[in-house]
Formats: C-alpha cells, sequence, structure tokens
C-alpha cells in the first residue's frame, strides 16, 4: 500500500500531558511528524490537534485507533488532502531596503498576495497564507534578495464531511447519563 | 478508628491530603495494598498507620515486587491492585509491573509520592518524571498537586483501571498535597465524554456474525482474556455447546474453559497445541473471542488464516483489523456480545470436523505429549511434574507461571476446573513475575492452593520476595524447575544459533540454604523416585513450601512455530 499525505484531527479535553500521550502514538511507530498545530475549537474546553503525517492508509488507521483509545481524547479523524480544506500561514522577515527600492521584490511580493505586517527601518515582515507549496514559492522567490528569518505554522485544516463536533459531543456526552 | 468515625470520615469533613488518600481507597473497597515506603510517600504512609485494621499493607521486597503481587492479586480475584511507592526510585521501579498491567490489561492503581510541588522540575532528591516515564505505559495518568484534586483523582483512576479493556492507572501526589488541608467528600467517578469504556453492541453485526457461524462447515473458535475479563465463562460455553464449536485459547484465555470440556482444542500459538494451529488454516470461519492476534499467536500473518471468514468479538475497537483483517466485527462487552450472539446460532455438532482435531491430537500425543509426560530420561522432564501435580491435587489450584519454557509447559500441561486460575505474564513476558505474582494471588484467594512454576532463571529475579513470604506467612507452594539454564534461551540457541551457548548457562546458589534463611519449608527433588511424594506432600501442606525439582537440562518444548514460520508449519520436533 502506497504512503500518502493524511491530516489527523484530535480532539481532547484540555489537559496537561495530553500532548505527550498523542505524539507517543506517532513516535512509537517512528513516525515523523509533518506539522502539528493545536488551539481550541469551536467547543469551550475541547482542544482540537490537527497532524500531518505521510503514511499508508492502514497504518493511518490504526494510528487514529489508538489515538482515540486515549482516555482523554474526544475523538480523532483521518482524511486526505482532497476531504479537507486546509491552511498555513509563514512569516518572512526581509531587509526594508530591499523593498524600497522598488525593483523586482515588490513586484513579487504584490505577485503573491503577500501582506505587509510590518515596517521598520532595519526590516519588513510579510505574511502569507497558503497551502505549503504556495508559501514556499514565495520562499523561494524572495530568497535571492536574502530573508532574515522565516517562519511557517503546521496546517490546519476544516474537515468537508459534515458531522459537527457538537452534534459527536452531545452524543458522547448523552451515554454518560444513561 | 470505629465505624461512626469512618462514616464521618466518608461525609465531608477535614482531613489532609494523606488521609484522604486511604479513605478514598477504602471507600473504593480496597482492603490491601502492595507498597514500599521512601520519603516522599511518608506522609501517606503515616495515615495508612491509623488504618491497619481496615486496609492492610504488605511491605514487598522491591516495588517490582508489589506491582506484580498487585497483578497477581487483581487477576486472581477480578478487583483492581493497588500498589504504592516513593518518588524517584520507587516510582521507576514499578515501571516493569506496569508494562506488564498494561500489555495485559489488568486493572492496577499505582500511587507514586512525588517531591513538593515548589521543587518540581528542579531535579531535586528523588525526583523524577514519572509520569512522562509512564504514559506509554499505563491507560491512564495524573498528577497531583493539591489535596483537594485527591478524591476525584483517585475515583477516576479506580473507573478508569476496572472499566473497558482494564489497565493500569498511575497517579503521582506531591509531598505538599499530601500535607494539605482538604474538605473529604468522596464521590465515585460516573464516567466522561472522552472515554466509552463499553461500546454500544450492534446487533446488526451480531446477526451477520451469526449467518456466517450457521453457514459454516469449519467453524473455530480463539478465545483469550476478554472472557475472563468481561465474566463471561458460562455465557462462551453457552455459545461454544449450541454449535459445537472447537475452541482454542490463548496463554491469557487459560482457565477460561474447563481443560477437560469435550469443545476445549487446546493452546493457540508458538508452544501450543497441534490441531489448533494446523487447523487454523483450514478452517473457514474464524470467531476471535476476546483476544488480540498476537504474533506469538498467529506466527507469519501473510499465511494466517487466509482461507477463513473471520469474525472478531472485542471491547477495544483499535483491536479491530490491527493484526488480521476481519470480516464481521463485534465490538462489545463479551458477555453481552456472547449472549446476544448464542441466540442467533442453530445448533450444530461438527462431528466430522471435531473429529480432524481429534486425529492431530493423537499424533501430538504419541510424539510429544506422551514424551513429555512419561520419559524415559534419568532426569525428570517439566511437563513430568506438572502431570503429577495434575495427578495429586484436585485441579482447582491457581497455577502463576513466570517465563520460559517451564511457563510453556505449565500452561500446555496444568489442568483447571476453574476460571481465573492460571495467572502469567503474556505480553510482556516478565521474567521474575511469578514469586511476587503467587504472593498477591495468594493474599486475594487464601483459600486456594497457589502454586508458582518458576524456573531458576526467573526464581533470582525477584527471589527477593521471599521476605513476603516469610514476614507475611504466605502459604503460597513454590516449585522451581531447575535446569541450570535459561532454558527457552538456550532453547533457541541450540535451533537456531549452532548451540552457542552465549550467556544462558546458570551457575546457581543453593537454593535449599536460601530458602531454609526465610523459615520456608523446603524439599529438593533429584531422583524421579522421589517426585510423588515430594508433590504430595507440598500439597498437603498448610504454609509456605518450596520444591526445587531437577529437570533435564538440554530439553526442548515442542511443538513449536518458529519465528517467521505460519502456524500450520508447527513442528513436532
Amino acid at each position: 500500500m502506497e504512503k500518502q499525505r493524511f491530516t489527523i484531527s484530535i480532539f481532547t479535553e484540555n489537559v496537561v500531558g495530553i500532548l505527550h500521550r498523542v505524539s507517543i502514538i506517532f513516535s512509537r511507530r517512528k513516525i515523523n511528524v509533518q506539522s502539528i498545530a493545536a488551539s481550541e475549537s469551536e467547543i469551550k474546553g475541547i482542544y482540537r490537534y490537527t497532524v500531518v503525517i505521510i503514511e499508508t492508509k492502514d497504518q493511518v488507521k490504526k494510528v487514529v485507533g489508538q489515538l482515540e483509545k486515549q482516555v482523554e481524547v474526544v475523538k480523532a479523524v483521518f482524511h486526505t488532502d482532497e476531504e479537507v480544506v486546509h491552511q498555513e500561514i509563514a512569516l518572512y522577515k526581509v531587509k526594508t531596503g530591499v523593498l524600497a527600492s522598488g525593483g523586482s521584490a515588490e513586484k513579487i511580493v504584490r505577485a503573491h498576495n503577500a501582506r505587509v505586517l510590518s515596517v521598520e527601518t532595519n526590516f519588513t515582515v510579510l505574511e502569507k497564507t497558503g497551502h505549503k507549496e504556495e508559501t514556499q514559492q514565495l520562499f523561494d522567490d524572495l530568497e535571492p534578495f536574502g530573508i532574515l528569518e522565516f517562519v511557517r505554522s503546521g496546517r490546519v485544516a476544516i474537515t468537508k464531511p459534515m458531522r459537527t463536533l457538537s452534534s459527536i459531543v452531545e452524543e458522547l456526552e448523552q451515554l454518560i447519563k444513561n | 478508628m470505629d465505624q461512626t468515625a469512618i462514616q464521618m470520615k466518608t461525609e465531608q469533613q477535614k482531613m489532609n491530603g494523606s488521609q484522604a488518600v486511604v479513605h478514598s481507597l477504602i471507600a473504593e473497597n480496597v482492603d490491601l495494598i502492595f507498597g514500599y515506603p521512601g520519603g516522599a510517600i511518608m506522609p501517606v504512609y503515616d495515615a495508612l498507620y491509623d488504618v491497619e485494621d481496615q486496609l492492610k499493607h504488605i511491605l514487598t521486597r522491591h516495588e517490582q515486587g508489589a506491582t506484580h503481587a498487585a497483578q497477581g492479586y487483581a487477576r486472581a480475584t477480578g478487583k483492581v491492585g493497588v500498589c504504592l511507592a516513593t518518588s524517584g526510585p520507587g516510582a521507576t521501579n514499578l515501571i516493569t509491573g506496569i508494562a506488564d498491567a498494561q500489555i495485559d490489561s489488568t486493572p492496577l492503581v499505582c500511587i507514586t509520592g512525588q517531591v513538593a510541588s515548589p521543587l518540581l522540575g528542579t531535579d531535586a532528591f528523588q525526583e523524577t518524571d514519572i509520569i512522562g516515564i509512564s504514559m506509554p505505559v499505563t491507560k491512564w495518568n495524573y498528577q497531583v498537586t493539591r489535596a483537594e484534586e485527591i478524591p476525584f483523582a483517585l475515583a477516576k483512576a479506580f473507573f478508569i483501571a476496572k472499566s473497558g479493556r482494564p489497565g493500569p492507572v498511575l497517579i503521582d501526589i506531591t509531598k505538599d498535597a499530601q500535607f494539605e488541608m482538604l474538605d473529604f467528600n468522596y464521590k465515585p467517578f460516573k464516567g466522561m465524554r472522552s472515554y466509552v469504556p463499553t461500546p454500544k453492541l450492534d446487533l446488526s453485526k451480531v446477526k451477520e456474525a451469526a449467518s456466517l457461524i450457521n453457514s459454516a462447515k469449519k467453524p473455530f473458535v480463539l478465545f483469550g482474556q476478554g472472557v475472563l475479563l468481561a465474566e463471561a465463562e458460562k455465557e462462551f460455553k453457552s455459545f461454544i455447546e449450541k454449535a459445537g464449536l472447537p475452541a482454542a485459547w490463548t496463554i491469557m484465555g487459560l482457565s477460561a474453559l474447563d481443560s477437560d470440556h469435550y469443545l476445549n482444542v487446546g493452546m493457540l500459538g508458538m508452544h501450543g497445541n497441534y490441531a489448533p494451529n494446523k487447523l487454523t488454516n483450514e478452517c473457514d470461519v474464524l470467531i476471535a473471542v476476546g483476544m488480540r492476534f498476537d504474533d506469538r499467536v498467529t506466527g507469519d500473518l501473510k499465511r494466517y488464516a487466509k482461507q477463513a471468514k473471520v469474525i472478531h468479538l472485542e471491547i477495544d475497537p483499535a483491536e479491530i483489523d490491527k493484526n488480521v483483517k476481519t470480516e464481521v466485527a463485534v465490538i462489545g462487552n463479551a458477555k453481552e456480545s456472547l449472549k446476544e450472539l448464542t441466540k442467533l446460532i442453530t445448533e450444530n455438532k461438527h462431528t466430522e470436523w471435531l473429529e480432524k482435531f481429534r486425529t492431530l491430537e493423537k499424533e501430538e500425543f504419541t510424539e510429544v505429549i506422551n514424551k513429555e509426560l512419561n520419559p524415559t530420561s534419568e532426569l525428570m522432564s517439566m511437563g513430568e511434574v506438572l502431570n503429577k501435580i495434575n495427578q495429586f491435587s484436585d485441579q482447582k489450584n491457581i497455577i502463576v507461571t513466570d517465563v520460559g519454557q517451564h511457563q510453556m509447559i505449565a500452561c500446555r500441561y496444568a489442568k483447571f476446573k476453574h476460571s481465573r486460575s492460571s495467572i502469567t505474564s503474556g505480553g510482556l513476558g516478565t521474567m521474575g513475575f511469578c514469586l511476587p505474582a503467587a504472593i498477591g494471588a495468594k493474599m486475594g484467594k487464601p483459600d486456594r492452593q497457589v502454586i508458582g512454576i518458576i524456573g531458576d532463571g526467573g526464581f533470582q529475579m525477584t527471589i527477593q520476595e521471599l521476605g513476603t513470604i516469610f514476614q507475611f506467612k504466605t502459604a503460597v507452594k513454590i516449585v522451581v524447575l531447575n535446569n541450570e539454564f535459561l532454558g527457552m534461551v538456550r532453547q533457541w540457541q541450540e535451533l537456531f544459533f549452532d548451540k552457542r551457548y552465549a550467556a544462558t548457562t546458570m551457575v546457581n546458589p543453593d537454593f535449599q540454604t536460601i530458602v531454609k534463611g526465610y523459615g520456608i519449608k523446603t524439599n529438593k527433588v533429584e531422583k524421579r523416585a522421589c517426585l510423588d511424594d515430594a508433590i504430595k506432600d507440598m500439597l498437603a501442606y498448610e504454609g509456605s513450601y518450596f520444591l526445587e525439582v531437577l529437570v533435564g537440562k538440554e530439553n526442548n518444548v515442542f511443538p513449536m512455530i518458529t519465528t517467521g514460520a505460519s502456524v500450520s508449519d508447527i513442528r513436532l520436533k
């Protein structure tokens, strides 16, 4: 079975140490995590981890099974790239002089629809959101002018299938009452 | 403390964190705990001093012994085993037992002391990150830094440890939380949204499973510890009897079905019986009940039951399709699943199919079993010793085993008439498990005959627990089958490493002298002529008894599925 890119969404209770429990599931199988992002979900108190890995479907199924088995994991699901709407954000720090000269660097920024976040005398911070390929393209284009600093977030993704987290949580909460 | 005082404590009352720990345990109906004191857990030990008559503490000689004893206790009784240890080395010494309990689904609650919360992360004396260390081998763990968290954390710990697929839980309590005052009010834990212990049974899956079973010509049942954990022995028996289903067990499922039941076709896996292994690759429907297709059971997965449609009855959804692809997965508690499934299956005998098992059984008897039980060699065989125990006892013993050749022989040849009677380290294969586990089993079931079967290697891994037996006058029977080798490794060296016996020869001390030092009655059998009397003597003896039997040095355990081989390639020699 061929390896492909999967986005795993893990919904957890807000407790200390859950990131460790989640990451063990991957490291134990020697799976390298491509990116990880975490924040509170639409439900207060439930955190959402978005993890990207490259694996076979068989393996990702087992991993998600093990994730969901963790006591403080509410739900874990996996999707292919086609099944999610995903985005990353990248920040680029370049010398202000490079942009001020009005040359090709400015054209690149315009062409990529990058935003200027901050302009200081010595440096300017640009922002670009998009798929990794897009933020990477801007990086490659700016590189000849010198990039002082670069950072890219992990992927965040919204799943296309319609089952809402709140309906899942509602069902689970009903189970405890019964 | 009198009854009213306890009553007052279980209602809202001011007490310190340590008292809250012991009163939470009492509220969970714990009456026995295993442990070892030390600096960071001293306040809890101080609180124990006041409740000694309700909550007995067994001082093992090493924290590893405490976990294995708690495991033995849990496995024999079905209750949660509890152990107590200090921070740092006390806590890390628990890890082997916790890992063992995790892989064998044994409910444990381990409580460790921790340095005071302001010292966390400072490399304080006896500080170790036991939460981080134990995370991969616990079902759940939690660090308590405030006294008020204690009742809730412990209630949750017991709930998680024993519900669903059971497992070990660790609660780490900082020393300042043990001293801090709180309003104690114990409430049992009711559940949480992120944890569904027993998934709801899907009756449509039960129907699908039943129709597969009903149309099967050669159905075959594999059962594991899930039957014992769900207390589904009766339901399991009705299930296989109704449809005449031959059933084979994993070593964790041993004793869930009487050894002499006509549908019990023996042990699965690497050193299991010939017929069930061979016929795994001939059955048309394979029904796995509460087992997880461990690699020691399946051999090469690419050549495992490929011809069969697989039905998997299992409580843990993560086990479905993990190793073997299933046709029908019935997720739920085995007791309920089996009850529903039995309703829908049609009566059958499968006489011809059963006959196939009988034929192969005969072959194994001639080639292996008879030779093991009636050897012509000068030194005794391990199987011979087990056979004598069967012969001279009522077969209602609890047999506890360590890991290695003697374990395989004991599982193969010990006879059982009682559920929860085989206690062994299955998944982790922990040498040193037996002696402390036997102690815990005997303490949990004082009226049962508890016999520990150990090799000379494993015996010396936790030999210090003889001190626990001595101090608490634990009436366990210990049988050391001494071949002066690390026998299973030696067997592999003989078969796969050209007899290059690297580090497997044991130069042993005089066990008799050592055991006598602990005031335990001892006996040593060197000649076959003395074996019968020695075993009768041991079984009849009231107190603890140590029996050493010198067995053949280079005997091998057969049958055997060699690494990478298919179950149907099982070798008789």
